[in-house]
Parts: structure tokens; C-alpha cells; sequence
């Protein structure tokens, strides 16, 4: 073997090593164990929750009339707490009329455009997040339960892949941070597991409900790698891979972060 | 204006010491930060809340715009007699929201 070629399997080795595998199923814990227990208690609670006044909204949403059919969400799926009980824990996932997953976000937009004729909520905006808050807190304490059939594989397989790519100009990968240093601390911050059974969130340093895409956005920037759009389907696919590597843990939706 | 949370005991022994919980939605927006446009975001806060029971006034705060958006307040009172506890919030240009919630003493 050359020198060079030496070097470069070397170097392969190396990296090899470095990679940590997944965290162990019975080491994973909700991100809610890394937060101070002020927070979490503010979390717990219904009435100090702020998150529960988007839900409120969220309510008021799905019984308010939309669109050129002049139906609301409960005119077809009546009584969200029943109807709507378990789905957030069981999104993203395959919408036949695109060929893909979505979120939950993006299902109430096809819902709206395609049931009620009305116009698409724009990502992040008050309502869209509201109802999401509405339909996701009628899962709290459910198991994270995302499909992960034939039809699912590829695109969590690529949700992987882009979890595990280091990016950025700190050429650093989500993997490098959640998989193989959680628990330690960073910026005096300790770092989580990157559990996605919380969302939408309110989070502290918003001061607003906020929804995955956003979150996710956000460590992008922190790595200084460039975020997808709003909507991409690398983002979705990021979110599918986050949400089947929460699979059995509760759902806290709506939480509070820091 | 907006939405608001609050939480008072539905029953309470006379003397005892209740907690009431009040979380109403609001930007609380300092006036110091930027908007994208390069210009001042202008400011915009309830600076004032206050809790009456039965008439008689038995919290005060005034608010300053350091307090974080969707303002929760907590805090403690004797419960003397049944009757009506009612909250009011007020924004800086002057509009006022108030709820009230009932509390039965035995």
C-alpha cells in the first residue's frame, strides 16, 4: 500500500471510530429531562403553560367556518378530542396525493385547501401554529408511533442521512451534538437528545409558539450551514427521521424550552 | 383583546391561603429592538394589572418592558368570603380586559 493510500484509509478509520452509533432504545430520554425544573413544571401545568393560549386559539380555529365550502375543521372531524387523539404522534407521515410525507403542518394545509377550498396558512403564522398546538395537545402522553413501513423507509433513510451529514462552516453534523455528546454541556446549556415529542413548543428565548421546522432552522444557523426553506422536503424528512428516533416516548405537545 | 388563563380554587376554607394563577397573551413588545426594515419596533405592554375581590382591591403590579411576552403572574391571598375575584389588564394606550372568576368559601 502507498503512503498516501495509507493516510486516506487511515482517515477513513478514523472517522469510522468517531461515529457513535444511535442511542441505546432504553437510554433515550425526552429533552424535557435536560430543562430546569422551573421549566418543566411551567410545562406541566395547564394554567402557567403558555403555550395552552395558542391551544385555546387552536380550538377556536377548528370550529370557525373556512374556505369557499364555509366548513370548519369539526364539521367533518366533529370532536377533536377524540377524533384528533394519537395523530400528532403519528406525523409525518405518507400523503398519497404528493408522494411523500408531511407534517402536521402541512396535513391541516392540504386538509384546507383540498376539503374546506380555503387558502394555505403560511408556515409559522399564529393560526397554523395554533391549530397544530389544538390537534398535537390531543396527544399528550401518547407513544410516539410514526409509520415505518416499506413506503416510509427511504424517506426516514434520508432524514438520517442528513442528520448524520456535517454541515456548515462548523462542519458540524445534528449526530456529532445529540447522538454522541448529549448530556454534556454546551454554552453552560446541557445538550439533549433532540427528541422531537414535544412539538409545537413554546420556547422561552421566542417568547412563542414555534414548530419543529423552525427549531430545526435554528440549530442550521448555529452551525452556520445554510437552513432549508420552510416546507422543504429535507426538512420534513429530518423531521420524520427525529420523530421515529422518539418512537414510544410520550408526547409533551405542547412543551416549553428554553 | 386577548386571550387569557386563569386559575382560582373553586372552593376554599375560610383563612386559607389560595394561589391564583393569570397568564394572558400579549406581545409585550420593550420598544428597544429592531424591526427588519431597520427601523424601531414601537413599544407596545400592558403596564398595569390588577386583582379585586369582591371589590377590594388585593393585588397590584405595574409593568415594565422587561416583562417577557404572554405575562404570568402568580400570587397568594386569604380567602375571607365567597364572591367574585376580578382581573383586569391594562395596555398602555389604555384599553382595559377584564375577567372575572367565582370562588365559593365555606
Amino acid at each position: 500500500m502507498s503512503r498516501a493510500a495509507f493516510v486516506i484509509s487511515s482517515v477513513i478509520a478514523a472517522t469510522v471510530v468517531a461515529r457513535a452509533a444511535d442511542i441505546p432504545l432504553d437510554q433515550r430520554r425526552s429533552d424535557s429531562d435536560f430543562i430546569s425544573a422551573d421549566t418543566r413544571a411551567i410545562q406541566n401545568d395547564d394554567t402557567a403553560n403558555p403555550a395552552m393560549l395558542a391551544v385555546l386559539d387552536g380550538e377556536t380555529l377548528w370550529n370557525t367556518k373556512a374556505g369557499a365550502t364555509n366548513k370548519s375543521c369539526a364539521d367533518c372531524h366533529g370532536d377533536a378530542e377524540k377524533s384528533m387523539k394519537g395523530v400528532a404522534a403519528r406525523y409525518p407521515a405518507f400523503a398519497a396525493e404528493l408522494g411523500r410525507p408531511v407534517d402536521l403542518e402541512q396535513q391541516i394545509n392540504l386538509s384546507r385547501v383540498a376539503d374546506q377550498k380555503a387558502e394555505a396558512l403560511p408556515f409559522e403564522s399564529k393560526e397554523l401554529l395554533a391549530l397544530t398546538a389544538y390537534i398535537a395537545r390531543q396527544s399528550r402522553g401518547m407513544p410516539v408511533a410514526v409509520k415505518d413501513d416499506a413506503q416510509a423507509k427511504p424517506f426516514i433513510a434520508a432524514g438520517r442521512a442528513i442528520f448524520e451529514q456535517r454541515q456548515g462552516q462548523l462542519d458540524l453534523s445534528c449526530a456529532q451534538c445529540h447522538d454522541d455528546n448529549w448530556g454534556k454541556k454546551l454554552a453552560g446549556n446541557p445538550v439533549p437528545q433532540a427528541m422531537a415529542n414535544g412539538y409545537p413548543i413554546y420556547r422561552l428565548e421566542w417568547q412563542e409558539v414555534g414548530s419543529l421546522q423552525r427549531r430545526l432552522r435554528n440549530c442550521m444557523s448555529g452551525m452556520r450551514a445554510e437552513p432549508y426553506d420552510f416546507g422543504a422536503p429535507e426538512l420534513v424528512d429530518l423531521e420524520y427521521f427525529l420523530m421515529w428516533r422518539a418512537r414510544g416516548l410520550a408526547m409533551e405537545s405542547p412543551a416549553v424550552r428554553p | 383583546m386577548a386571550r387569557a388563563l386563569i386559575h382560582v380554587p373553586a372552593t376554599a376554607k375560610k383563612g386559607d391561603v389560595i394561589e391564583i394563577k393569570t397568564l394572558i397573551s400579549h406581545v409585550m413588545e420593550t420598544g428597544y429592538r429592531i424591526g427588519v426594515t431597520g427601523q424601531p419596533i414601537p413599544r407596545d405592554i400592558i403596564d398595569d394589572f390588577v386583582c379585586t375581590y369582591n371589590g377590594e382591591e388585593v393585588f397590584h403590579a405595574k409593568l415594565y418592558p422587561a416583562i417577557a411576552a404572554n405575562p404570568f403572574i402568580t400570587f397568594f391571598t386569604v380567602a375571607t368570603e365567597s364572591g367574585t375575584l376580578a382581573f383586569s389588564w391594562t395596555d398602555q394606550h389604555g384599553a382595559t380586559q377584564v375577567q372575572t372568576a367565582a370562588i365559593t368559601v365555606e
